[in-house]
């Protein structure tokens, strides 16, 4: 197929479609509204349903419900309704049912702003909502590995029973660029869903729940959960490198659309002599641990730089997976405020000069 | 032409969105690379609009252009706004239809162009931005005036009798925006 241009949002929408979403619930939110726009559209000519909720806590029942019944679904919503879904996330990854979850990330904490930020790491990576449990994360930072991302999550989330989310931010949802849609959609085989509700006329009924009140139970549960993210650890790392080579001073890790200027950042300091790599995490639960410390440990590294649009919150998992071998600074601006490519690369001459001044030997005094 | 960024502004209603989007369909037609970036925030009717976008032949970084190698300017805020922030060498390409003023800047080639008179003459004062993209394709060949028109035939085509205004002022303001030039800005 031709490449065409699409916004973020609604070429987010339109894969959601390819991949076979049939339910759509949402409650509108800026800067995500085109999603919901397109699929009122979309959804029909497909036979889905589209319904607009109440609110983002019935929009994460509603996703549950459906889910229930073995349907491919899916929600978008930003960042405070993002907070109000937790609650069915939670029982959803309790009750071991899929769903992909789109977040178009705007400024925090509170109602925020509605520019863009990254400031909803940690809610998506660690969790959050309460219980024992993840969801998995991609990041996207093109308009189309936003597509590829988002046929992939909804297989991801079969494959593992589990929510998946989208984690774009602002500039994701708004901007156009050309992207490509396979002419047909196609992916590896996933077992019967023999656990969805389909309706018990020839079988014994079931029953999904996050309710186990016997605590060993519940403890079985939570340790099933654990097995597939651990599983996820081994067969779903996936991360991009930009110009990492031997001969890198610096490491940036960075993700979304922040990756994009630090790459933009990489090429202009090139030409002046800075040999600097980029590290982009794509999917950010499970998290690329292992690569990127491989990455952050080569000889010539002398600093990882880690770049967010927030105050610092992958740079916690940098830090992990770096464990102390190498210095890990941190750049960021938040709030709806993102780095400008001349901000970034005013960090990375300051961290290269700091570097070589304390490598020069000491003159000794006479 | 390594990467070319331009910023579109004006007042919401003026054509300013879809200008830049006409640009970045045609930049696909060409298999380019090719970003196209609204202004997004708070805004109010009657204030300003403005997006950016970035044509490429390679894997485009930054989305985020602060300097951008052309300003078309639709009214004075935009003006005030962007005329300051284009590159050196760049073009800033003023609608002196409703911008009186005139950049002291010496560092850039500035073409005053009355394109909401142009609009108007031709038929309707609903095509200036098509007057004002002509203009920039005209100065800076950035893509081909051909590969343009069939972008406007394809995108603008339902209406008929527009679609003829549009290509009508498409090719003045082509023409007047390379006379302008003098080839001088050509990517």
């Amino acid at each position: 197929m031709a490449r065409i241009l699409m916004k973020g949002n609604e070429a987010i929408a339109e894969a959601a479609i390819r991949a076979g979403a049939t339910n759509y619930f949402c409650y509108p939110i800026t800067p995500q509204s085109e999603v919901a726009e397109y699929l009122v559209k979309r959804m029909p000519e497909v036979g889905g349903v589209f319904l607009q909720a109440e609110s983002e806590i019935a929009v994460a029942n509603m996703i549950l419900g459906a889910s229930c019944t073995g349907k491919r679904v899916f929600t978008s919503s930003s960042s405070p309704g993002i907070s109000l879904m937790q609650e069915g996330l939670s029982y959803m990854a309790g009750s071991q049912l899929p769903c992909v979850v789109l977040n178009i990330v705007r400024g925090g904490p509170g109602l925020g702003g509605i520019l863009p930020a990254q400031s909803d790491y940690f809610q998506a990576v660690k969790g959050g909502g309460h219980g024992d449990y993840r969801l998995l994360v991609l990041a996207p930072s093109t308009i189309q590995e936003a597509v590829d991302l988002t046929m992939l999550a909804f297989h991801l989330a079969d494959k593992y029973r589990n929510p998946v989310m989208i984690l774009g931010d602002g500039m994701i949802g708004q901007m156009m660029e050309p992207v490509e849609f396979p002419d047909s959609y196609s992916e590896p085989e996933l077992p019967p869903k023999d656990w969805a509700a389909t309706g018990a006329s020839d079988r014994d009924p079931l029953i999904i729940r996050s309710l186990f009140l016997d605590p060993t139970t519940l403890e079985e549960n939570s340790i099933i959960l654990h097995k597939k993210y651990e599983q996820a650890k081994k067969e779903e790392i996936r991360f991009e490198n930009y110009k990492v080579k031997p001969s890198n001073k610096v490491l940036i890790v960075s993700y979304g659309t922040m990756a994009r200027i630090c790459q933009t950042v990489i090429d202009d300091l090139e030409p002046e002599g800075y040999s600097v790599g980029l590290f982009r995490p794509i999917s950010l639960f499970p998290y690329p641990e292992v690569a990127l410390r491989k990455e952050a440990t080569r000889k010539n590294i002398e600093s990882v730089l880690v770049v967010e649009m927030s105050m610092g919150q992958m740079v916690e998992d940098v830090e992990k997976a770096v464990a102390g071998a190498r210095p890990v600074n941190f750049f960021g601006r938040t709030g709806g405020i993102v780095p400008t490519p001349e901000e970034v690369k005013d960090q990375i001459k300051k961290l290269i000069k700091k570097k070589s001044r304390r490598g020069r030997p000491a003159k000794k005094r006479k | 032409m390594a990467q070319y960024e331009v910023t579109w502004a004006g007042f919401g209603g003026q054509g300013i969105m879809v200008a830049g989007q006409l640009l970045a369909y045609t930049g696909i037609e060409e298999g380019k690379q090719v970003v196209w970036i609204p202004s997004y925030g708070p805004e109010m009717r009657g204030g300003t609009a403005y997006c950016t976008v970035v044509v490429s032949d390679s894997r485009i970084g930054s989305p985020i252009i602060n300097n951008p190698r052309a300003a078309c300017v639709f009214n004075r805020p935009s003006f005030d706004k962007f005329g300051p922030k284009v590159r050196p060498g760049g073009l800033l390409l003023v609608n002196s239809s409703l911008i009186t003023a005139t950049t002291d800047r010496t560092d850039i080639t500035q073409i005053l162009l009355p394109a909401n008179r142009i609009a108007i003459d031709a038929g309707s004062p609903k095509v200036t931005n098509i007057v004002m993209l002509g203009a920039f394709v005209g100065a800076t060949g950035i893509v081909s005036y051909n590969h343009l028109k069939e972008t406007l035939k394809v995108k603008l085509g339902k209406k008929k009798g527009l679609l003829e205004v549009n290509l009508k002022v498409l090719e003045e303001g082509y023409n007047r925006g390379k006379a302008e030039s003098k080839g001088k800005l050509r990517a």
